[in-house]
């Protein structure tokens, strides 16, 4: 690597079951605002911006280019989008400021999936000719991976619930968070998952802010320096992968340098309990290492922005001086079918 | 703050998608009860079948028949089915390895409970009773006691994967269902709209006023919030001629559409001008909104009869 890149500031948005009352513009500006106040930058100071959102959320076309209004990106600005996680447009600006073509990079996601029905707009992501035509929703698609995670020894009823309560135990201390503290594991929503075991439905927005080099230590006390990051994806048939582990998680982490040395703190973006149970045997991660301080997508998981989330706690607690060495960790599609790895780093105390 | 506007919005729009010829192959057999599945160099049998090994992403083409039956390797139970689903009683969505295969297929299957159904235990495929080519040809599976039949074939066999009338493609109709609201400032603009009122928003930034407002200065982005009422009399700025006449649309062509710059806004919005022939509409023309009753926003608009604007009052605004 030839330069050195680090996230400098991080915001994001309460997350609440709906945001009726707001655009999407109207709900990611504070964040947009927030990250640019944290830096003492304008739009015009910032090299290039990137973001990460779906239109079948909302069912709005062309939102993101509604929502770039909130940038301020007339005269045109350097601009791109993806349509997947705020992660993966992190990774692209990663990408661009490694280039050297610019020196900051703003990147922001956001989702509402108040407007629709989320479980039945994820099967529109599948495969549209063997899967998609069964409308297969999300839920029961994270429960075949819990069952084959229970048939195999690997967990139980039990254990899943504990996942979803220490999750939401330690967002009592996350005022963004959508669910917080005691929250019942309730009636089976498709079973053996209950609902306790599956994401809050909810809307919400983040931004990240990158810079790279001089730049990142005058914008920020203490940088969250990328050491690594890259993602991996498996075999789209969900039959014809081992849904009781990720290796396209564990590549990524062995690609990003996530087992070189260990780490204090990891933010994996788990929205159903088996896949935390999946991530933490694929990542390596034992007791030592503290998992979502913040909670994770457990207690709050606005679509698209659930990952980059993920690298903004991960980087804040870094900017904090509460964590030295992070894991982040980003997923798309179902059961784990994608996965991003970010290694973050402090210099040293 | 008004009350939150809302509307119902349904998007539905058929996908027509071609297949490759092995997944043409795989969903005209299933039209005629056949299963097959593809061959890997290495030796594995995939079912469902694809054009590339998700290993080596080398092109495979050797098909093989399979059995209709074969053994649940994952499950969960289903007990509020969703629209679109197989089945509309409760079910089990499972992954089957079907005898010969070594992946599993996603389906549903017919099981009287959570009780009745575990991993391992042996299903075939139920038919469906009208069959097209498409995956939902396998209405679902259902359990299937082995001891009775003796008749299931384990090993594949090879299939030339030729059939008549072979499908080239599948129609796969999408619908989702959506509660659409617009948010603070585009309800402010429809609310005043209803008391045939036009009210955009100023940027405090560069004091330019958004008609319709989307609550940011796409210029400065910045909140735009002070409301300012505009209009309702306007100038062309530019315009078109339309000689086309649009589906469902009660207008006769030719007709003129056209940018219009309300007094007092920024940014100019499109409307149709009438009471004046097509041909003499012109740049700087001042024109009027036309309300019918109980429409929620101007029919058209027409000329004022006031000279023209000078072009210099609106060169910004084209």
């Amino acid at each position: 690597m030839t330069r050195e890149i680090a996230v400098v500031a991080f915001a994001q948005t309460d997350h609440r079951r709906t945001s009726e009352e707001l655009s999407e513009v109207e709900m990611l500006m504070p964040v947009l605002h927030d990250v640019l106040d944290q830096t003492g930058l304008k739009t015009a100071d910032i090299g290039f911006t990137c973001s990460g959102s779906s239109d079948y959320l909302a069912g709005r076309a062309f939102s993101f280019t509604l929502a770039l209004d909130g940038v301020g990106a007339w005269p045109p600005i350097s601009e791109s989008h993806v349509e997947m996680d705020g992660a993966w447009a992190l990774y692209e600006a990663w990408t661009k400021l490694l280039t050297g073509d610019a020196d900051t990079a703003l990147v922001y996601s956001y989702g509402k999936s108040s407007p629709g029905s989320v479980r039945d707009v994820l099967t529109r992501q599948l495969d549209p000719y063997y899967v998609a035509p069964l409308w297969p929703d999300s839920i029961a698609l994270a429960a075949l991976q819990a069952q084959a995670l229970i048939d195999e020894g690997a967990t139980d009823e039990p254990a899943l619930a504990a996942v979803a309560t220490r999750n939401r135990a330690a967002a009592a201390t996350n005022s963004h968070a959508q669910l917080r503290g005691s929250v019942p594991q309730g009636e089976y929503a498709v079973r053996p998952l209950r609902i306790g075991d599956c994401p809050p439905v909810g809307d919400g927005a983040a931004a990240v802010i990158l810079a790279a080099g001089e730049r990142a230590r005058e914008l920020c006390a203490r940088p969250a320096w990328i050491r690594g990051i890259d993602h991996r994806i498996e075999a789209h048939g969900l039959g014809v992968r081992d849904l009781t582990d990720s290796p396209s998680a564990r590549l990524a982490a062995e690609k990003a340098g996530a087992f070189d040395r260990p780490v204090d703190t990891a933010e994996l973006h788990a929205p159903f309990t088996p896949q935390e149970v999946v991530l933490r045997r694929a990542l390596r991660l034992d007791d030592s290492v503290r998992v979502n301080p913040s909670g994770g997508a457990l207690a709050a998981n606005p679509m698209m922005a659930a990952g980059l989330i993920r690298i903004g706690e991960a980087a804040a607690g870094i900017h904090r001086s509460e964590s030295d060495r992070a894991l982040a960790h980003a997923t798309s599609g179902p059961c784990l079918q994608q996965n991003l790895i970010a290694v973050l780093e402090g210099d040293p105390r | 703050m008004p009350e939150v506007l809302k509307a119902p919005l349904v998007v539905e729009f058929p996908f027509t998608r071609s297949v490759g010829p092995v997944q043409s192959a795989f969903l005209t057999g299933l039209r005629e009860r056949v299963v097959l599945g593809v061959r890997t160099r290495d030796g594995r049998t995939l079912v469902p079948p694809v054009e590339y090994d998700p290993v080596t992403a080398e092109e495979i083409r050797d098909l093989v028949e399979v059995a209709p039956t074969g053994a649940v390797t994952t499950w969960a139970w289903n007990h509020e089915p969703r629209r679109g689903q197989p089945l509309d009683t409760p079910f089990a969505w499972v992954l089957v390895r079907l005898d010969g295969a070594d992946t599993a297929l996603l389906h549903a299957l017919d099981a009287p409970g959570p009780d009745a159904v575990r991993t391992g235990m042996r299903v075939r495929v139920r038919w469906a009773g009208e069959r097209h080519g498409s995956i939902t040809d396998i209405a679902c599976f259902e359990p299937y006691d082995d001891a009775a039949d003796h008749t299931a074939v384990d090993e594949p066999t090879a299939h030339d994967g030729q059939f008549e009338n072979t499908i080239d493609g599948i129609v796969a109709p999408a619908r989702l269902d959506y509660t659409y609201s617009p948010g603070r400032a585009q309800t402010a603009y429809i609310e005043a709209l209803s008391e045939r009122r036009t009210v955009g928003e100023r940027c405090p930034s560069c004091r330019k006023v958004y008609v319709p407002p989307r609550g940011a200065c796409p210029t400065c982005g910045v909140a735009t919030y002070e409301q300012v009422e505009v209009g309702p009399r306007g100038t062309v700025t530019t315009y078109c001629i339309v000689n086309i006449k649009a589906k469902n649309l009660d207008i006769e062509v030719p007709y003129v559409y056209a940018h219009i710059a309300l007094d007092g806004a920024d940014l100019a919005l499109h409307g149709r001008i009438a009471g004046i022939p097509y041909d003499q509409v012109r740049m700087g023309l001042r024109v009027e909104p036309v309300w019918t009753k109980g429409a929620r926003h101007p029919d058209h608009y027409r000329p004022t009869g006031e000279p023209d604007a000078e072009y210099d009052t609106y060169k910004e605004l084209l």
